[in-house]
């Protein structure tokens, strides 16, 4: 399992391929990449990604163990950047491998319906008009209900 | 023990960390010394349906005592991923 919280951008590719390396016996590898979106209709200049250093890295590590603990994995990633972004910035990406895909694929969902709302980060949107913290919404809590 | 705010909490107090010296039975009883204080604090913590708290870097809730407790963190519903 890698953890990492950073604020510089990560490779994707490089990342993706580092992952995948090693191990014949995962069959499926799932990976999944967090982009900024403009939702102020092309007004967003910045997304400010602030964090609770030491408590994010502990709450990610303990929805990635979950993770492992209900379905048969190889290896997790989990990497998430703070700070200062811009639109088309990915923002962090999750990869799970497994011995099968449908193991990949609902642990990968699993840690991102966990991390969006139970992994502190707090969005800003910082537009030509003003800034402003994104709300979190009730569909995000909900989606933790069919876990 | 240290008192951690984080996002718009944060800006509303107006600042990220401070030591509070405090006999609080609970998160609840610390809200209510805090809000007592001053008015930025009052406004901060005005609907604490809208907040969540962790005692010392876990998720936790307002009944939760704070004996033992070395750091209390008080933020908005989190926006990840």
């Amino acid at each position: 399992m890698r953890i990492v919280v950073q604020e510089d951008p990560f490779d994707l590719g490089a990342e993706a391929n580092a992952f995948a390396e090693g191990s014949a016996e995962n069959g499926a590898i799932v990976t999944f990449t967090g982009v900024v979106r403009d939702l102020a209709g092309g007004d967003l200049d910045v997304m400010e990604i602030e964090h609770y250093p030491g408590m994010t890295e502990r709450a990610l590590t303990k929805i990635a163990q979950e993770a492992q603990a209900r379905w048969s994995l190889g290896d997790v990633l989990v990497i998430h950047r703070h700070g200062r972004l811009s639109p088309g910035d990915r923002i962090m990406m999750v990869a799970t491998a497994a011995p099968h895909r449908k193991d990949a694929f609902e642990a990968a969902e699993y840690l991102m319906d966990y991390l969006k709302s139970r992994a502190p980060f707090w969005k800003k949107e910082i537009t030509r008009s003003g800034a402003e913290w994104v709300a979190a919404k009730d569909e995000d809590e909900d989606a933790l209900t069919r876990w | 023990m240290d008192v951690l705010y984080f996002a718009w909490v944060r800006e509303r107090i107006g600042i990220p960390k401070e030591r509070v010296e405090t006999s609080a039975a609970t998160v609840s009883d610390l809200v209510a010394e805090l809000s007592a204080r001053e008015d930025r604090y009052a406004a901060a913590f005005a609907d604490i349906s809208a907040l969540r708290v962790a005692l010392d870097q876990e998720l936790s809730d307002f009944d939760a005592p704070l004996s033992g407790v070395r750091e209390v963190a008080f933020f908005p519903p989190m926006t990840g991923g």
